[in-house]
């Protein structure tokens, strides 16, 4: 494996720099799975794999790193 | 900066693009064979080899940009074998062109049986190559440089392991430093770059990587045999979005002679492994 660079950046500072996307892509995803369920006939969706993936993807989201990204990548790969 | 754009589909953009590309410091793009949003005729194929190899290097030239592009069939239409068969009996005067690097976008789409068979197909045309040109090329070229698409979304892992799979089943005859596997992401990008081949990082709106993403996958495995695209085409896509992941590179503080190999260096050092590629990678003498 190639060496890796390591990220210039303390923590504190990384946070400070992302922190807003963060926060506005949070509210986008729940904002969506709000109006998902104000759209019409919101049953027929309520199995639907997609949202289980997303679900799954909270939970990654949740855990402790590290490769969060990789592993709900491989979430939603079929095998 | 200079740029040098490793994947882009240039015959689907406008003259107002070139002017952008150039603008913004890119001198030599390269062009994959893709699919045209419709299923081809294998006469449209020679028609678009043509576009490829005649045409498009002229238009990039008014804009002071080198064109190099693949030629194959695309994995979409692999599906179909008897026009893969017609397609693949026209290529080789075609790689035979002054602007032709090697042989791609092949891969898989939907990893189905045909698929793999035109892959194989392609990549023993590949090694063919080469042997038909050994008098002009180095007794170590084993094949044609070959580049190589990974399917989308949910199909990428699978895609990426029987890729990698079918390349190992070749031997000896494929060298890994001529092979650039593209559009890796976090769940591909280790096992590729692990295999010792070149990995391509496309990024899209929506799909594949962010700017922000491929940084972090630059960071974390190695900046070396990494090239950055934006793949723009007919779809959804950006090429600028190249430029964005050197700036978001930029903005976290990493050095420019880094950003100099992967955004210019890096793609030379592969493309210029055919003798046709002109731009040479080049050192910052200050900062």
């Amino acid at each position: 494996m190639a060496a890796t660079i390591t990220h210039p950046r303390p923590a504190s500072e990384t946070l400070d720099i992302y922190f807003l996307e963060m926060r506005a892509k949070l509210l986008e995803i729940g904002a969506t799975l709000d109006r998902i369920d104000r759209s019409a006939r919101p049953e027929e969706v309520v199995a639907d794999p997609r949202l289980a993936f997303i679900r799954e993807a909270l939970a990654v989201l949740q855990s402790a790193g590290p490769e969060r990204a990789r592993r709900i990548e491989e979430l939603y790969s079929l095998q | 900066m200079f740029f040098i754009d490793p994947h882009i589909h240039m015959v689907s953009r406008t003259t107002a693009d070139y002017e952008m590309l150039a603008l913004s410091g890119v001198v030599a793009v390269s062009e994959p064979a893709f699919w045209a949003g419709f299923d081809r005729s294998p006469a449209g194929f020679v028609d678009y080899f043509r576009q490829l190899t005649e045409f498009e290097p002229v238009r990039a030239a008014q804009f002071g940009i080198d064109h190099y592009c693949w030629i194959c069939l695309n994995p979409k239409e692999a599906e179909d074998l008897g026009k893969a068969r017609e397609v693949l009996a026209e290529m080789p005067r075609f790689l035979d062109q002054p602007n032709v690097l090697g042989i791609g976008e092949i891969g898989l789409n939907k990893n189905t049986a045909n698929e793999v068979k035109v892959f194989q197909q392609h990549v023993q045309m590949a090694i063919d190559a080469a042997r038909r040109q050994t008098a002009g090329a180095s007794p170590a070229m084993r094949h044609a440089l070959i580049l190589i698409h990974t399917p989308h979304l949910q199909d990428k892992l699978k895609g990426t392991r029987l890729i990698l799979e079918m390349l190992k089943d070749f031997g000896n005859a494929i060298d890994p430093g001529r092979v650039l596997i593209d559009h890796v992401e976090e769940h591909t990008i280790g096992l590729v770059k692990e295999a010792g081949y070149w990995a391509g990082m496309t990024i899209y709106p929506i799909s594949k990587a962010t700017p922000q993403r491929a940084v972090d996958m630059m960071e974390m495995y190695g900046p070396e045999r990494l090239c950055v695209n934006a793949a723009a085409d007919w779809g959804v896509s950006d090429p600028l979005n190249t430029h964005r992941t050197m700036q978001e590179a930029r903005r976290r503080g990493h050095p420019l002679p880094v950003l100099l190999d992967v955004f210019y260096n890096n793609p030379a050092r592969f493309f210029g492994q055919n003798p046709r590629f002109k731009p040479k990678p080049m050192r910052m003498a200050t900062l």
